[in-house]
């Protein structure tokens, strides 16, 4: 029995890289090795585990420096094969963010695409306007740049490498198109991101080794920790990096231009961080498997900030495929490729073990505390409650079409709602609907004419999400529902209206 | 998958070819307006000429879709988006690289907006 305490320094280390001897291992074959070995042994006997995560990173783009022109130009606003990057940074830097989408493209072709392309080898056609200035006279110009031709074309990536991220389903009864793939009606699948046991974050989830300064494989290149992303929030273990790399030394096998159908582009990206095994600390943390690792499970049929959490499952449970939610099986599938995760962790280690990549030593940790608060909005804005009007006059399904037509004409509305015994609503029955019955000469109860797909808002629903149903089904007016869907009011799109030139 | 050209778009052509060759099909998608109508049907394969051939009498052109979606392996990262929107589990992992049963796809096109790489088409569309 050994019992003596395993520690290494990271200068032992980087001295085992130099001359070729370092052992090194990924992420997802340390559980194993700790598990055979024990935690001292595989201080012993591992020197690195490399970790990787490939996927999508909104968060990401380049600052680029395009050199002076002559006569030299003060570059205000400048667009890069249509897409618009920002001229607020002196005369010739620009930054191109990812998610920026194309003027004659749209979200098709966007800021990761052009940084894709430029990562390709392809030429960007640049067009530039510019301010106009004793020193900067040139107004208007238009070039092709290469990656080659730009004096530096460097990251900066406010928030990479999410330790782990919420998985994502949809409860409502349609299919929605997010930064999260498509999300089918009813809790009809999962879509989940991140790498699990390879996720750099989860493999030191203390921050004893990630800090500022931190080396890492960013897209085949080496990149650099710069701090803790934004939204970092390790107290609940989700912490964040902001990285930045040279993008000149930059590959298209770690780095790929995406459209999330009906969001808008992202940049997958690949990220890889080396971590040193150098007590038996490390050896526990890095030995953390997809069962370890838990997220909710979030219901974006809910369109706000508190999305509710339908059940709290593991990277294990989301690789398998299938996740029990509410009694049904339901298909998982992942957004962000372990394949490709596998090859960065892969490439990472193959790099250190040619004693091409040292470790480095982090000149500050990162902050343990972070802050991921909501947004202060200091202009209110007001719920369907607010605006909608409480004297709502419902009817039942079984009373004749002529007796609601009487309702509508004496009660200057247009709309119905159809209620139950107790009040919950089942259907609708418009003006229009009625005079249709009419005009075909078929006088019936409203049961057989009224809608029964009914769309309802919710009392303490922001009036921009009921704007958005009214306009997304072109209909002028929405029941309100409480939690029990029994109707305790009306809005329509003239409460709307009359709200907006109240505005004004 | 059938093209059905407007003047016959009337006619029981389904019903009538199930009748003539007692195949058991599937409707897998349809979609007729005023100048067309596409429909992609899942045959027996022991029932495939006999069928094909007596749509062809009925005046409907018949297309096989033997690989229905093409996925470009250039573009494909791998990641799975395309495997729960499948409502026939077209595409599958093994070993973390995807696989496509292209016979299982009927052509719906979700994977093809899904795909966050553009990796996927649909053969014919």
């Amino acid at each position: 029995m050994d019992l003596v305490v395993q520690e290494k320094s990271l200068s032992e280390i980087n001295e085992r890289i130099r001359d070729g001897s370092a052992r090194v291992v990924t992420a997802e074959e340390m559980p194993d090795l700790v598990q055979e070995l024990g935690p001292a042994g595989a201080v012993r006997e591992v020197d690195v585990v490399t970790t990787g995560t490939f996927g999508a990173m909104c968060s990401s783009g380049v600052f680029l420096n395009l050199g002076h022109s002559d006569p030299p130009i003060k570059i205000l606003r400048a667009l890069l094969n249509k897409v618009e990057a920002y001229g607020g940074v002196a005369a010739v830097d620009l930054f191109l963010g990812a998610t920026q989408p194309s003027q004659d493209r749209g979200i098709e072709y966007g800021g990761a695409h052009v940084i894709e392309d430029l990562v390709a080898g392809k030429q960007i056609d640049v067009e530039a306007e510019g301010a106009g200035t004793d020193c900067y006279p040139q107004m208007e110009l238009e070039t092709a740049l290469r990656l080659d031709d730009l004096n530096q074309a460097t990251m900066v990536n406010p928030r990479n490498a999410y330790q782990r991220y919420n998985a994502a389903t949809n409860s409502s009864d349609r299919t929605l198109h997010t930064y999260m793939g498509t999300l089918l009606p009813r809790c009809g699948n999962i879509h989940y991101s991140g790498a699990g046991v390879l996720s750099p974050l989860s493999n030191d989830p203390n921050l004893d080794y990630i800090g500022v300064g931190t080396r890492i494989f960013l897209a085949g290149a080496k990149g650099y920790v710069i701090g803790s992303g934004t939204q970092h929030n390790p107290q609940n273990n989700f912490s964040t990096l902001m990285v930045t790399g040279d993008l000149k030394k930059m590959s298209t096998r770690f780095l790929r231009a995406a459209t999330f159908h009906k969001y808008g582009p992202s940049l997958y990206l690949g990220i890889g961080i080396p971590i040193p095994v150098l007590n038996e600390t490390v050896a526990r943390n890095t030995a953390v498997r997809d069962r370890d690792i838990t997220v909710p499970v979030v219901d974006y049929g809910i369109p706000r900030r508190d999305r509710p959490s339908l059940k709290i499952v593991s990277y294990e449970d989301l690789k398998s495929g299938l996740i029990e939610l509410n009694g049904k099986e339901t298909p998982t599938s992942s957004l962000s490729s372990f394949h490709v995760a596998r090859e960065v962790a892969k490439s990472l280690a193959e790099q250190i073990e040619k004693g091409e990549f040292l470790l480095s030593q982090a000149v500050e940790p990162l902050s343990r505390i972070g802050s991921s608060r909501p947004m202060k909005q200091t202009k209110e804005s007001p719920n369907v409650g607010d605006v909608m009007s409480r004297d709502v006059v419902t009817v039942r399904e079984d009373i004749q079409v002529e007796k609601a037509a009487k309702l509508i004409v004496s009660g200057s509305f247009d709309h119905l709602p159809v209620v139950s015994k107790d009040g919950r609503l089942m259907g609708i029955i418009t003006a229009w609907d009625i005079s249709k019955a009419v005009a075909s000469g078929k006088i019936a109860k409203i049961s057989e004419i009224m809608t029964r797909r009914v769309y309802s808002a919710m009392l303490d629903e922001p009036i921009e999400l009921a704007a958005r149903t009214l306009d997304m089904h072109s209909i002028s007016a929405l029941p309100v529902v409480d939690r029990d869907n029994k109707v305790i009011g009306m809005i329509t799109s003239n409460h709307l209206s009359r709200l907006l030139a109240r505005r004004r | 998958m059938l093209h059905v050209a407007p003047g016959i778009v009337r006619h029981p052509l389904i019903a009538s070819v199930i009748l003539e060759t007692s195949a058991l099909v599937n409707i897998e998608r349809a979609s007729i307006d005023a100048v067309s109508g596409e429909i992609v049907l899942e045959v027996p394969s022991e029932k495939c000429t006999e069928v094909k051939e007596a749509f062809e009498r009925r005046g409907v052109r018949v297309v096989p879709l033997e690989i229905p979606v093409i996925r470009d392996e250039n573009e494909c990262v791998h990641c799975g988006a395309c495997i729960s929107i499948c409502p026939t589990a077209t595409f599958r992992f093994e070993d973390w690289l995807l696989v496509a049963d292209s016979g299982k796809c009927i052509q719906c096109g979700a994977c093809v907006v899904g795909c966050p790489q553009r990796a996927l088409k649909l053969v014919l569309k």
